[in-house]
């Protein structure tokens, strides 16, 4: 039988991937001057499922590496050696290493070989360095070539080349030493008296005795018949033909020396040795079992990769409840969950279109038809959020990367910066963790760089040397607020007005420090004083808050001088669903996304300001706001034909406030956010359509868009 | 009646791999992610034959076949490790805690196949 084992391939490389993930993050948190039993036990385990998994299927280069790393972990966590900076960063690399071939095997990228090579050397001589192991992992490398020896199962005369006793017979012609299976019987060596019913100390543990149906074989057998589940009678012809089969154990009837051939030449052996009755055999076959870990150590390694780790006594199995948690989960296709988001949505929509033609219904008192569409109103929306929550993901799947940039980096700024992360488990749209995560990484980075200070200069202003940077999440309403503080030097106001003084960015003299802050996002704006190579290009922060326009969220600055800074990104949780209001413009029914709109109000002519020939100002609260026409943007003819008769929304993107002039408020919806672009094309000032109750189609305003609409209008 | 293996292992990728070999030879398969699931799901239904894998979260192999043991509806129960330890510490601690056999990991599928149908037929 022949199995495509290529169709697993996708599963184990989601779950090395993970145990990766899961590798990095232990090591990262690893105390290295105490580490925890369960910890290195926890990494431990994920290297070792690496192994098995690449070794099964057939990934042999992945399985070199690991092994080798598995082999110095096993050390750590048996106490046989102590753990040092050293392996934790050769460690660190490992991982890296199988990363990449773990993205060769996908088909993504190449791998260095040189690098692995490095890697593996490394991690032997760390290995070796202290005392020599039992197998030096030197032996391991070298083996490499034998690696094919996975393929031992598919050419088992391959394995025959080690030496197994003369004595077994002719047949073992496919005898191979290291039995790849067995059962434990045979090991009990006890076996004495009663050829085969003492050596099954097995046996006496039964306290089932019936030995009645088995007596004509053999008594020691009688355990297979005690037990209900192996349906004997359902193979009595085979009694006949054979004996053991009776027991469904089929194994059990061929002579001794049959079986052991067998047993030797499948590498598998059958430890209920019933066919003990030859004492001498009975032995013979007990070495054959432990010959080839004792004395034929590289074959031993030639024919299973993990055989040095053979001899480990028991693995007390330490778990990390989150390795547990990954495995009760499903692994389903983001199309299907797409798909499932998309049909609720229509679901909704259809529901809301149901609700409004029914009314007249409902007015002339039907209850019954009332109460039934209440009911479908609350399930639909049950039904979308449970949906919904599918795609969400906690945002610690972004957060884990930042240990090991902010290690890496730190070292190569040689800045001292412990990482802090708050309210990992905080969940938001998967869209959206894809998306925040280089914009996250970007604000670390910079508050690495040009944040945290070097430890001579924290010494001097006072400080602890070493510097911290805190990653938060939390729910706010219906956003979701990241927050990325550190307590470095913070901003520096005098530099950046001198900054933007000679960038020519547009200033005033009271600008409020929010405001100051917020030039550092203009396109083109730097202050450190050198540019790194690890941020300070000047394309930083203003792609920061670009990207995190673009998710409909919002960015916010604070800091103060000596004290650090902190950037607070609001995001909504979801990208297929919007809080909105409907307003009306002419026959046309827009949304105007409610995070983005700060108040609405009647338009008094007092408060109007032309400036230019067709650029006016609305006056708010002493403040002057471009005011921009929605009629006018998209060419259409408004209800409203004066500006008193209208109202004005305030919205607000990027830091700067516009007033859009519509119609009127309709009323606030959350409405399914429908692409406009893969279903018609890209339209300037409008991010996407939604369809409302009457079915009828809306267009959700892009706020940004529209702000800077009337910013290049005015130029 | 189709055998019913339970197939205890951390690995989802191996979980399949049993699984659908098994099944593709018509038995059924029960899978656990480790030990301690593996014995409330074997506690629910008495299986044909156990596979397990040894390092594994929460509960490990071996303690998972004691516990197995320990039940009057298992003592008899073919219990088959699979294990990337093929060393004879681990076969007698296997042994002692009441397995019946095992196979050394990495497997092909015809091997695994072999010997549960040597087991349970």
């Amino acid at each position: 039988m022949s199995i495509d084992l290529s169709q697993f391939y996708q599963v184990f490389f989601e779950e090395a991937a993970e145990h990766l993930a899961t590798m990095e993050t232990l090591l990262l948190a690893l105390d290295v001057s105490n580490p925890g039993m369960d910890e290195l036990n926890a990494i431990f385990r994920s290297a070792h499922s690496i192994k098995g998994g690449a070794g099964t299927f057939g990934f042999n280069d992945m399985t070199e590496v690991t092994h080798v790393l598995e082999t110095l972990l096993d050390k750590l966590r048996k106490q046989e050696m102590t753990l040092t900076d050293e392996m934790v960063s050769a460690f660190l690399e490992a991982g890296d290493v199988i990363s990449t071939q773990l993205a060769a095997h996908r088909g993504e990228g190449e791998v260095d070989q040189a690098e692995v090579k490095s890697v593996c050397e490394k991690l032997a001589l760390l290995t070796n360095k202290k005392q020599a192991a039992s197998l030096p992992v030197a032996v391991a490398i070298e083996q490499k070539p034998k690696e094919d020896a996975y393929g031992f199962f598919d050419d088992p005369q391959e394995a025959l080349a080690i030496s197994v006793d003369s004595s077994v017979p002719a047949s073992g012609q496919d005898q191979v030493e290291n039995p790849d299976y067995g059962f434990f019987d045979e090991i009990p060596a006890i076996a004495s008296p009663v050829q085969a019913d003492p050596g099954y100390g097995f046996f006496d543990d039964e306290p089932v005795p019936s030995a009645p149906v088995v007596t004509q074989i053999d008594p020691g057998y009688g355990f297979f018949d005690d037990e209900p589940v192996v349906s004997v009678p359902a193979e009595p012809d085979q009694k006949s033909s054979e004996q053991n089969n009776k027991k469904g154990y089929g194994f059990f009837t061929e002579t001794p020396v049959e079986q052991a051939a067998r047993q030797t030449r499948q590498g598998y052996g059958i430890l209920n040795e019933p066919l003990a009755p030859l004492p001498n055999e009975t032995s013979q076959q007990i070495a054959l079992v432990t010959t080839p870990v004792n004395v034929d150590k590289p074959a031993v390694t030639a024919i299973s990769p993990t055989a040095q780790t053979a001899q480990t006594a028991n693995r007390r199995a330490s778990d990390k409840p989150a390795a547990a948690q990954a495995e009760s989960s499903i692994r389903v296709s983001v199309e299907k969950v797409d798909q499932l988001i998309n049909l609720a949505g229509e679901l909704v929509i259809t529901q809301a279109m149901l609700t409004q033609s029914a009314q007249e219904a409902i007015s002339e008192g039907n209850e019954r038809l009332q109460r039934g569409l209440y009911q479908l109103e609350r399930n639909t929306r049950d039904l979308q959020e449970a949906v919904m929550s599918i795609r969400m993901m906690p945002i610690s799947f972004v957060f884990s990367r930042f240990p090991r940039l902010v290690r890496d980096l730190a070292g190569k700024l040689n800045k001292q910066v412990e990482l802090k992360t708050i309210g990992e488990n905080t969940e938001l749209d998967k869209g959206l963790i894809e998306k925040i995560s280089d914009p996250m990484t970007h604000l670390v980075r910079n508050s690495l760089d040009h944040g945290i200070e070097s430890p001579e200069k924290r010494i001097a202003a006072g400080k602890d040397p070493c510097g911290t940077i805190t990653l938060k999440a939390s729910h706010q309403g219906g956003n979701v607020v990241i927050e990325v503080a550190d307590n470095g030097g913070g901003l520096s106001r005098g530099r950046i007005l001198a900054k933007a003084k000679e960038r020519g960015l547009p200033m005033r003299d009271d600008m409020t420090d929010q405001e100051v802050w917020m030039l550092i996002m203009e396109p083109g704006f730097s202050t450190a004083e050198v540019v790194t190579d690890v941020s300070g290009r000047g394309v930083g922060m203003d792609v920061v808050r670009r990207n995190i326009t673009e998710l409909g969220g919002r960015l916010e600055l604070d800091s103060v001088e000596g004290f650090g800074s902190r950037t607070i990104i609001r995001l909504p949780l979801t990208l297929a669903i919007l809080d909105g209001l409907s307003v009306s413009v002419g026959a046309e029914t827009y949304i105007i996304p409610l995070n983005a709109i700060v108040e609405s109000l009647q338009v008094s002519s007092v408060d109007l300001k032309t400036v230019s020939s067709d650029g006016q100002l609305l006056r708010v609260r002493g403040e002057y706001l471009p005011l921009v026409k929605v009629h006018e943007v998209f060419n259409t003819k408004p209800k409203a034909d004066t500006l008193e008769k209208g109202i004005a929304v305030i919205v607000e993107a990027e830091g700067k406030k516009t007033a859009l002039f519509v119609d009127e408020l309709l009323g606030q919806h959350q409405v399914v956010i429908k692409s406009l672009e893969s279903n018609f094309r890209k339209i300037q000032g409008i991010s996407g359509a939604t369809i409302m109750g009457d079915g009828r189609v809306a267009l959700i305003l892009d706020v940004a868009t529209l702000i800077l609409y009337n910013a290049q209008r005015e130029r | 009646m189709a055998k019913t293996v339970l197939s205890v292992d951390d690995s989802s990728s191996i979980r399949q791999m049993v699984s659908f070999t098994l099944k593709g030879a018509g038995y059924e398969v029960i899978e656990a992610s480790d030990g301690q699931e593996g014995l409330e799901k074997a506690k629910m239904k008495t299986v044909d034959m156990v596979l397990t894998d040894q390092n594994m979260p929460r509960m490990d192999g071996l303690t998972m076949i004691k516990n197995l043991r320990a039940l009057p509806s298992y003592r008899n129960v073919p219990i088959l490790m699979l294990t990337t330890e093929s060393g004879d510490a681990m076969k007698q601690q296997g042994k002692a805690a009441g397995a019946t056999g095992w196979l050394v990991k990495p497997f092909d599928p015809a091997k695994l196949l072999e010997v549960t149908k040597k087991v349970i037929g």
